[in-house]
This record gives structure tokens, C-alpha cells and sequence, in this order.
């Protein structure tokens, strides 16, 4: 298999002359994915948080539904907004089929249950030690939320990641919403699917290298982050 | 607090980036084409779009997708054009008032394509039907699309022809993909398999293997292109101005051209046949 060796070179050579196609795909994969997660985290947070501290009657069957739609496949996802956002579908005026836009919804949903549940996992073992001073300072619920999330920071980093991770690496939702449209919805995934079907293994693979190369950059910069914050802390 | 305000601000700025971008790219004009995989990783379209889009500033947004998803879509009304083809398929989708006019662009056609040793023995036969019926009787193996594209639909037409029922063999020495023709030709390379494939996407794929054409030139492996307006009377939404501008282009002597001089590899993959004042 010289293709192996041919994608190590393809994907240095594509790093390396700065392809402005290859630049806006990723730009666009990262714009997609990072505004998905800013969505997920927004409902995902407090609402995770929530299921966590918050007692009240069929929390465990919601705890257990978050848990089991993490497994959500991402072409069923996408079949399900294409539905919706298509011409024939309930939400077909906002001509939002085949756009970025479509793109954020499917990834939006996709990774929620995921920001929710390992959310409310890790803030439920943070309470579990927190619990009882709340309650002997009479500390209100919000505040103590707001303290519980603020206290597993580096945990919750961690969650926003694994969401990262899913959303970046899925094809199966934004090919059938985004339709894979060269210069519109083409993102990373997307491209790669498309150039296996061209029989170009070696360019698809070199693609998949780039990817693994993005995903990389983005963990090793939140690892610094918490570096930063740590030692701030410490000082 | 400041670390984690900073980054759920930078993620807020990230997504309304991104809203912002969106309706400034919806103010342009452009129409969307439900179209085959074989136009598009053929690289036809990348060919012809940007002479179309200088000329007329409309930007074509391409859905590569399965001819029978393509028709699907454009039955929702998720795209103003189609260009597929599957001839019957695309009359039935007119009749249900879903589309316009049909219109002929351009032809090319399919081949059998297998390993070079040539188990099932069909090396140079012309006569499509009789080669595929060798393949079910050698048992050798054979990759079908499986996923009700133009190409699955001509394939079922040809096993009819050769009077083999290959779904009771579905499983066995019959493979269904169930993906597009770059997928199953990849397929096909990796377990040795006869398949069939439009001229283009055969011509243009990369990733050859040990595989080469080995029937092809009876007239049943014909494949015409056909281009359709989505019914704006059906479908509101649908940009009839400015898609009737594209099927004329295409079908009108620049378009036509532009076909005719698409070479790969030196070879000519789609040949013009336009019948723009008829429909048929």
C-alpha cells in the first residue's frame, strides 16, 4: 500500500502550499462545528447542571433518555432536519435547506444529549461532596449551579471537547442538510466522503490527516488554556 | 470567571459570525441542482458552472446525490433544476406534476467493467444482456448499486433482458452497495467484483485497481441526460427565472460546448444532444 505513504506526503504538501480551497473547507467545518457546540453548550450547561441538582419526578427517566440519545445516529439527525427544513417540510420558508445554517442545526442536536448527560455526570459527583455545605450556608439553588459548573471547569472542558469531537468528525448529518456544495457546504467530512466516491484515496486520506491535524490544534490549545488558568490560580 | 466568559463569548461571536454570514451569502443569486454523482465526480460541472456563472452571475449550487434521490429532493421542491438520468423516471416525475419540461443535454454510455482475469469469461462480448447473464451463471461476483440511481435502474433493466433475477441471489455472488458509483467501484476493486458504471465516473476514478472495462458498444448500455425546471406552479419556491436561464444555457449552443470539449485524460465523457425546442 504506497497509498499511505502518498497521503503523508499529499497532506504536508496541502499544509504546506496553504491551498485556499483546502483553507476554506476547514474554515467552514470549524465555523459549522464551533457554533453547534456554542448552542449545545448554552442548553446543554444548566440544563445538564440541572438534572444533576435539581430533584423532581422523572429525573431519571430524562437522565436515561440524555444517556441513550448520545448514541443518536448523525444520518438520522440529518434525515430528520431535512424533513423538517425541506420545501415539504413545516419549515421549508426559511430556506434554510443546503446552508451552513442547516449545517449548525443537525450538529446542534446531535451533540446536545452529550453536553447534557456527561454534564450532568460529573456536576452530580461535584455535588455529591458540595451538598452539604450548600445546605448549611442556605445557599440558593442557581448559585450553587452557577459554583457546581464553575468548580468542575476543567471537567466540563473536557465535555465540551468530546462534543467537539463528535460534531467535527460526523458526515451523515451535514451531507444530506449541507448537500456537500462546493464553496457553500462543503466541509472537512464532507470533502473526504466525496473524494473516495472519486476513487482519489490517497487526496481522501491526506484530507482525513488535516482533520486529525485540526482536531489536534484545537485539544492541545484548551490544554494550554487550563494551563494558563492553573497556574493564575495558584499565583 | 473571566476564563470561561471569554470562551462562551468567543463561541457567541463564532456562531452570530456565522448567522451573519449566511444571510449575506442568501442576498446573491443563485439556484440550487439536483444532480448524479457521475456529473459531479466526473468533473463536468466544475468545468462548465463558472462559464455559466461569469455570463449570467447566477451562481449553480450542486446536490450530488443518487438519481432517485435527486428526484425525491426535487419532488419536496428542494431545488429549482434536476439534471439526472433515469428517462422514465424523469417522464413519471413530470406527469405527477412536479416538474415542467424535460429536455435532453447530453449522452454518454455504461460499461461492464471487472478484474482483468475475467472469471465469468465476458471479455470483448458487445451483447450487455448475454454478458451479464454469463456473470450469474459463474457465479462470479458482482457489485451492484443497490440504491434506485439511473445506474440501478438501467442495471435492473438489463438483468430483466438477460432473464436473470439476481435479488434471490442478493447476499451471495449478487452485492448490493447501496451507495453511489465511486463507492461500489471501490467495492468492486476491493473484492474483485464485476460491476456497472457510467462511462464518465469510470473514466474519471482514480482508484482503478485491478479492474478494466471488459463489455461495452451494444446500444441497451445507452445513457441519455436529462434536464427538468422544477413546477414553480407546484413548488413556490422555486427560482423558474433563473433556472430556465440555466436549462437554456445548457441546452443552447454554449452550454453545448462546453460538454463536447470536457475531456479526461484526453477522452471525451459527455456528448451533446440537445433538443431545446422539443420536448420528448
Amino acid at each position: 500500500m504506497q497509498d499511505f505513504a502518498q497521503s503523508f506526503y499529499l497532506a504536508g504538501q496541502l499544509l504546506i502550499s496553504g491551498d485556499p480551497e483546502l483553507g476554506e473547507v476547514v474554515a467552514l467545518s470549524l465555523r459549522v462545528t464551533a457554533s453547534a457546540l456554542a448552542i449545545s453548550a448554552l442548553i446543554g450547561l444548566p440544563l445538564g447542571a440541572l438534572l444533576a441538582v435539581a430533584r423532581f419526578q422523572g429525573r431519571t427517566a430524562l437522565t436515561v433518555l440524555a444517556n441513550a440519545l448520545m448514541g443518536l445516529p448523525p444520518v438520522v439527525v440529518g434525515l430528520t432536519v431535512y424533513m423538517l427544513l425541506s420545501n415539504a417540510g413545516p419549515l421549508g420558508v426559511l430556506q434554510l435547506l443546503y446552508t451552513p445554517t442547516a449545517m449548525i442545526i443537525a450538529q446542534s442536536i446531535l451533540i446536545t444529549p452529550i453536553i447534557i448527560a456527561l454534564t450532568r455526570q460529573v456536576i452530580a459527583d461535584l455535588n455529591a461532596e458540595y451538598s452539604e455545605t450548600f445546605r448549611s450556608l442556605v445557599v440558593p439553588g442557581h448559585t450553587a449551579i452557577i459554583a457546581l459548573l464553575w468548580d468542575a471547569r476543567f471537567s466540563i472542558l473536557t465535555v465540551l471537547l468530546a462534543g467537539f469531537g463528535r460534531a467535527i468528525a460526523e458526515v451523515g448529518a451535514v451531507m444530506i442538510v449541507g448537500g456537500n456544495i462546493n464553496h457553500v457546504t462543503r466541509v472537512m467530512t464532507t470533502a473526504i466522503a466525496l473524494e473516495t466516491s472519486r476513487g482519489e484515496l490517497a487526496l481522501a486520506l491526506a484530507l482525513g490527516m488535516v482533520l486529525l491535524l485540526i482536531a489536534l490544534s484545537v485539544n492541545g490549545a484548551v490544554s494550554l488554556l487550563k494551563g494558563v488558568d492553573r497556574s493564575t490560580a495558584h499565583a | 470567571m473571566t476564563f470561561l466568559k471569554s470562551m462562551i463569548a468567543g463561541a457567541l461571536a463564532f456562531g452570530l459570525a456565522a448567522g451573519a454570514n449566511v444571510m449575506g451569502a442568501a442576498a446573491d443569486e443563485f439556484i440550487v441542482v439536483q444532480s448524479t454523482t457521475s456529473t459531479q465526480n466526473s468533473g463536468l460541472l466544475d468545468e462548465i458552472l463558472p462559464k455559466f456563472q461569469d455570463k449570467t452571475g447566477i451562481e449553480v449550487r450542486v446536490v450530488a446525490v443518487g438519481t432517485g434521490q435527486a428526484l425525491k429532493n426535487a419532488a419536496n421542491g428542494d431545488g429549482d433544476v434536476l439534471l439526472v438520468h433515469a428517462k422514465p423516471s424523469e417522464e413519471k416525475f413530470i406527469a405527477d406534476g412536479n416538474g415542467v419540461e424535460r429536455f435532453d443535454v447530453m449522452y454518454n454510455d455504461f460499461v461492464i467493467v471487472g478484474p482483468k482475469n475475467d472469471p465469468a469469461g465476458i471479455k470483448g462480448m458487445t451483447d450487455a444482456p448475454a454478458a451479464m447473464a454469463k456473470i450469474a451463471s459463474s457465479g462470479a461476483l458482482f457489485a451492484s448499486r443497490g440504491d434506485d440511481s439511473g445506474t440501478h435502474k438501467k442495471e435492473k433493466a438489463l438483468w430483466k433482458m438477460a432473464s436473470v433475477n439476481p435479488d434471490e441471489a442478493s447476499g451471495t455472488w449478487y452485492r448490493e452497495t447501496g451507495s453511489g458509483m465511486g463507492a461500489t467501484l471501490n467495492a468492486a476493486a476491493g473484492m474483485g467484483a464485476y460491476t456497472m458504471s457510467d462511462r464518465a465516473t469510470w473514466l474519471a476514478f482514480q482508484n482503478k485497481a485491478d479492474l478494466a472495462v471488459l463489455t461495452q458498444g451494444d446500444d441497451r448500455l445507452f445513457n441519455q441526460y436529462g434536464v427538468i425546471l422544477v413546477n414553480p406552479e407546484k413548488h413556490p419556491s422555486v427560482k423558474a427565472e433563473a433556472g430556465q436561464t440555466f436549462i437554456d444555457w445548457l441546452t443552447g449552443p454554449e452550454g453545448q460546448k462546453g460538454i463536447a470539449s470536457f475531456q479526461v485524460n484526453g477522452e471525451q465523457l459527455f456528448f451533446p444532444n440537445a433538443t431545446s425546442s422539443v420536448s420528448n
